[in-house]
């Protein structure tokens, strides 16, 4: 299942400002293949943004990033960069699924319209095959008997599931998850996270920005924690987060554990 | 509503079990009284005034259904859809425009709504009738030529007059609408793999439309009433016809009174087709939409399967 593979992220020396402001300052590190990668660290530490680099919604300013093997946003030829066109960026985006903390389900459609609305746009299925598909995957994130159901009668956990069963209907072979939990009321916080339990062990490749320690020490393969936009400490998640080496990452866990 | 829970077994169940029900004496409001006899006195002096003055009521029901004015309300509707099909074209693209990342496209949309915004739609439509003074004909090659008094008619020269002016202020409705839109929203959908177009399409637009269709349907009814003003350039519209019916037979202020009311019997149609086209955008955005009035009539009518709000 989890076979010692090839990276399916990896950034070398990653850079990003707005502006003045630099929020990376040269992130290395790399994802394996069937890895669950959890990124933790304080607000404004840039954990957030390195995850948006991932899928090109942030352009980044230096280094390199390679997803599967390309580079993220750009053709290399020679030891030119060009620039990829909006269509070549959104033909690597399908293979990249991504978890928001604000959900940002479209609220004019009902769930089961939301989870088929790519496969149909984006991969040209036949609206009935994707309904049912959509409606698998709903049954999957155990969401079956709410697919009529409009993002504003669905609680967040619920919204947030249905979320990750649209990124999962375009079968993608990477999954990133932006806090996926922190906009969630606490009794919600579990359903979302089994979810997500439920998809590790199911061998997908997942990229967790998460303050939620538990799922990282349970779930987590790799863990990172990150600092005013440098890697501070990296390992395994149970190493790390009892026995932190850095005191920046001992400053933060005593805050956060 | 006061149930008394405990003694329903009896038939005279009269002693409330209960405290006492307060029984105080209101507070009185007798200006209120007085200020309703004032407007209302106010009121009849205006429809005395009216109905004393000389006025020949009589000629409105007598030319209501004449085929002219049917004519010009069939005009003016004509119009009317024309020059919002015109601006809500103009409008979109426009908005696209100025928020286009093109420095040029967005300085000509801003110019375009400058110009036409800043300007009155009567001068403009004075400008597009007497064009004729710059050109002398209107040469398209081999498609077309003609001189351009008799190439620029009322209907065209009514339908850019309005049409151009209405889409200046579509352009802002719709660019307030587009930038309504959570960023997120864009940020989802391009995530999933959808192109630029597939995601203004599909995810953003119809979100817009929430924001754009209620200042949509003022402008509509905005429009219909606007229209009249192109019996300045000889367009044979409501007015006019009502105009010159008045001027022949000698009933100008009857007339008037005439198209007002045809002017308000559409402007209240089009208010009922606004409702349920805002009704239609705003799916999904509430958990349940309160009944439309045909279906409070119904419940009324149907007491036992009383709807309890419909949903979404």
């Amino acid at each position: 299942m989890t076979q010692p593979s090839h990276p399916m992220v990896k950034a070398e020396g990653v850079h990003k400002s707005f502006g003045a402001v630099e929020v990376l300052k040269g992130i290395d590190l790399q994802v394996n293949s069937g890895e669950v990668f959890c990124l933790i660290g304080p607000s404004g530490s840039g954990k957030s943004t390195f995850l948006r680099c991932i899928n090109h919604l942030e352009k980044i300013n230096a280094g390199r990033l390679y997803v599967d093997g390309e580079l993220v946003g750009y053709r290399q030829k020679g030891d030119k960069l060009y620039e990829l066109k909006d269509s070549e960026v959104a033909l690597k985006r399908r293979d990249i699924g991504m978890v928001f903390q604000r959900f940002n389900l479209f609220p004019h459609m009902t769930a089961v319209e939301n989870v088929m609305e790519a496969p149909v746009q984006v991969k040209g299925q036949n609206r009935g095959q994707a309904r049912e598909r959509a409606k698998e995957l709903l049954a999957r994130v155990g969401l079956g008997d709410k697919a009529g159901n409009y993002p504003s009668q669905l609680s967040g956990g619920q919204q947030q599931r249905v979320a990750i069963a649209r990124a999962l209907a375009m079968d993608p072979k990477l999954m990133l998850f932006d806090e996926p939990t922190s906009a969630l009321d606490p009794e919600l916080v579990g359903d979302v996270l089994d979810v997500m339990r439920d998809l590790a062990e199911s061998g997908m490749t997942m990229v967790v920005v998460t303050h939620e320690m538990g799922f990282a020490r349970e779930v987590g393969d790799s863990l990172v924690f990150m600092d005013d936009g440098v890697v501070v400490e990296s390992g395994n998640p149970r190493d790390v987060l009892t026995n932190p080496q850095h005191e920046r990452t001992q400053a933060f866990l005593s805050k956060v554990l | 509503m006061t149930v008394d829970v405990n003694k329903t077994d009896g038939p005279d169940a009269t002693p409330p079990a209960g405290p006492e029900a307060i029984k105080a004496i209101p507070v009185r409001h007798p200006g209120r009284y007085v200020s309703a006899a004032v407007a209302l006195a106010l009121l009849g002096s205006v429809l005395y005034a009216f109905a004393q003055g000389n006025i020949n009521w009589d000629a409105i029901p007598d030319y209501f259904f004449d085929d002219r004015i049917i004519d010009g309300v069939w005009n003016t509707l004509l119009l009317t859809v024309l020059s919002m099909v015109i601006g809500i074209v103009g409008g979109i693209l426009l908005a696209v425009m100025r928020l286009s990342k093109n420095p040029v496209t967005s300085s000509i949309a801003w110019f375009y709504i400058w110009f036409f915004r800043g300007t009155p739609v009567l001068v403009q439509l004075f400008v597009w009738f007497n064009l004729g003074l710059v050109f002398e004909y209107i040469n398209l090659g081999p498609i077309y030529k003609d001189y351009w008094s008799s190439f620029m008619t009322p209907l065209l020269t009514a339908l850019l007059g309005l049409g151009l002016n209405e889409a200046a202020y579509m352009a802002e409705i719709c660019r307030a609408g587009l930038l309504s839109v959570d960023e997120g929203q864009s940020e989802a959908s391009h995530a999933l793999g959808m192109s630029h177009t597939k995601t203004l399409r599909r995810i953003v637009i119809p979100q817009a439309m929430r924001v754009i269709v209620p200042p949509t349907g003022n402008e509509v009814i905005n429009m219909l009433k606007t229209t009249s003003l192109v019996s300045a350039v000889q367009f044979a519209d409501l007015f006019k016809e009502a105009q010159d019916i008045g001027q022949n037979a000698g009933s100008t202020v009857e007339m008037y009174f005439l198209a007002a009311a045809w002017y308000l019997i559409m402007t209240s149609i089009l208010s009922v087709g606004q409702y349920y086209v805002e009704r239609y955008y705003a799916r999904g955005s509430s958990h349940s939409l309160p009944p439309t009035p045909l279906q409070r009539v119904k419940a009324a009518v149907l007491p036992t399967r009383r709807p309890k709000g419909v949903s979404a």
